[in-house]
């Protein structure tokens, strides 16, 4: 079978909500039937069959072509299969995923993958704000940049991302992992003011520079830096250290993405802070092999 | 059945179910994790006396550890989860914690979870930081060389215990020296450990004893000095017996590491020693696994 291809027909006029098409929604249905389906536009009802040009039968590996900045919740709560979209996509993407693959080739909008449970979803060119935002597993992986409050928490939520994986291939706005409770965020570019700001616990890897102070009022987890950043004197020098733990990050990086660059040593000069509060997480920097 | 003029008996060696974890010590070398592993796995022959019986299995490259550095497999075997959580607590705490620049992993997935660092992890007063990585939780202990590096729990699978053969020879020089020949060999094979010191047992025990207290007492079908007085197995020029017991991950591995052991004690060959090879058994009542000689020898 081939996979169920949605071409848009023509640009959209206004916001579009997709989140009746994952691969779970769809099983079971005939090409008529999903063709009937109605898809919400702000308070209007759209028919699918109005804004798409539908091909293939296989409902497990979706594709949607043209895509549009206006495409909302793409694989909203999706629980399997595969969603490939060409071209640009909204807000929400992958928003409460438990599983499967979302494979964007342009950008997505902000809010992606919050509160998600499981799965994969790649991101070939940049990603709003807000992505990672109370995600609980799985994998997001953005090649371009990506927004403010990356794997931060929501207004008005306690907790930023609370566990799995966020890997950014460029640089970061401002509040990287806000409030951030547990899991991995990655980011091979620069990070923005306030990186790590209020952070609970988990581990946020940047490999580019930190603008301003990073980790205020920061209660446990660690923030490895590359570059040495401006540093609040509210961390304490711990001295240099061969931390070996460092090597099951790499590895367990490595797992993710064999190609993802890390910094070149175990040995790190730890700050522990912030003291602010608790003090019980820490900043690590390379040190050199000799120091 | 007679190999190289040695004589096979027609018997077989009873096995019992049991509980088996692996667990990976690392360390800055080879001989640190070495010094962690035989401290863990010292006072570990029986279970009868030690609550458990552990041995290391192999040493590990660098790119067969978690973090790198070089390490052994350990595995242990106990006769419940419960015992083996107790005796696993107990070991760590004392003897892999304490070693210098030791780290430990869990070295098996599948089975019952027990706790590995995660009680060890309150040695840390406060200061002990968990990390998660590709959803396995480790524990970071401040201690006096910098930390102790451990995954908060290990699996607990079952397994098989009291695989066994007995090398009777005409000395006991050379029933040792046909011994050593089959541990050496023996070690080679995967998922198994041979309990006792340097892998042979001199002591082989029956079920019972005379005195009310001992559960169990020497076997002294096989004692040679008592060979006037008791029914003995031995022959008239039997002058020692040694005896392997081997634990095992599966069946499939006791069995493996016992062809491999008979099989190094038949190369030696009647001509240094060895009379016959002969296997530990209840009768056949009260283990789960049989491991008959001819047939691993087939």
């Amino acid at each position: 079978m081939n996979a169920l291809t949605f071409t848009l027909k023509t640009p959209l006029a206004g916001d579009v909500d997709l989140s009746p098409l994952t691969p779970s929604r769809l099983a079971g249905l005939e090409v008529p039937e999903i063709a009937a389906l109605m898809l919400r536009s702000g308070r209007a009802q759209i028919q699918v069959a109005s804004l798409f040009q539908i091909e293939g039968s296989d409902p497990s590996r979706i594709i949607i072509k043209q895509s549009s900045r206006l495409l909302h919740r793409i694989g909203q709560e999706m629980e399997s299969g595969q969603v490939v979209v060409e071209g640009d996509v909204g807000d929400f993407l992958g928003n409460g995923m438990r599983d499967g693959l979302i494979h964007i080739t342009g950008n997505a909008g902000d809010y992606a993958a919050n509160g998600m449970l499981g799965g994969r979803v790649t991101v070939n060119g940049n990603i709003g704000a807000f992505a990672g935002s109370g995600m609980h597993d799985g994998i997001v992986q953005v090649h371009g940049n990506a927004g403010d409050f990356t794997a931060a928490a929501l207004p008005g939520d306690l907790d930023g991302l609370n566990g799995g994986t966020v890997l950014i291939g460029g640089n970061t706005g401002d509040r990287l992992a806000d409030r951030m409770r547990r899991g991995l965020v990655y980011v091979k570019g620069n990070a923005g003011a306030g990186c790590a700001s209020r952070m609970r616990a988990g581990t946020v890897i940047v490999l580019g520079a930190c603008q301003g102070a990073p980790g205020q009022l920061m209660q446990r987890g660690t923030l490895l830096l590359a570059e040495m950043p401006q540093l609040s004197p509210t961390f304490n020098d711990c001295g240099i250290h061969h931390l070996h733990f460092l090597t099951l990050l790499q590895r367990s990086l490595a797992k993710i993405d064999s190609s993802l660059p890390f910094i070149s040593t175990t040995r790190v000069r730890r700050y522990a802070g912030d003291l602010g509060t608790t003090g019980k997480g820490e900043i690590l920097v390379p040190a050199s092999e000799t120091t | 059945m007679i190999i190289n003029g040695i004589e096979i008996e027609n018997t077989f060696a009873e096995a019992f179910g049991m509980k088996a974890t692996r667990l990976i010590i690392t360390a800055a070398t080879l001989k640190w994790a070495h010094h962690a592993a035989h401290a863990m796995t010292g006072f570990a022959t029986s279970v009868i006396g030690c609550g458990c019986e552990a041995g290391i299995e192999r040493e590990l490259a660098i790119e067969e550890t978690p973090d790198g550095r070089p390490g052994v497999a350990v595995l242990l075997f106990a006769v419940s989860s419960k015992e083996m959580a107790k005796q696993v607590e107990r070991r760590v705490g004392q003897c892999v914690l304490t070693a210098p620049t030791s780290a430990l992993f869990a070295g098996i997935d599948g089975g019952k979870p027990i706790n590995l660092g995660k009680n060890i992890r309150f040695f840390g007063d406060g200061y002990q930081i968990s990390k998660v990585f590709g959803g396995r939780r480790y524990w970071r202990v401040p201690v006096m060389d910098g930390e102790f590096i451990t995954e908060e729990s290990t699996s607990v699978v079952d397994a098989v215990g009291g695989g066994n053969f007995l090398i009777l020879a005409k000395s006991q020089i050379q029933a040792l020296h046909a011994a050593e020949a089959a541990i050496e060999a023996m070690r080679t094979v995967r998922g198994v450990i041979m309990p006792f010191p340097g892998g042979i047992v001199r002591s082989g025990s029956k079920v019972g004893s005379k005195y009310k207290a001992l559960m169990a007492s020497t076997n002294d079908a096989f004692c040679p000095t008592l060979k006037g007085l008791v029914d003995s197995q031995l022959l008239p020029t039997t002058e020692a017996v040694m005896e392997i017991v081997i634990d095992g991950l599966t069946e499939q591995d006791v069995a493996r590491a016992m062809q491999v052991g008979l099989t190094a004690v038949c190369a030696l060959g009647a001509e240094a020693g060895i009379e016959r090879i002969s296997a530990g058994n209840y009768g056949g009542k009260l283990g789960q696994y049989r491991f008959d000689l001819w047939e691993i020898l087939k």
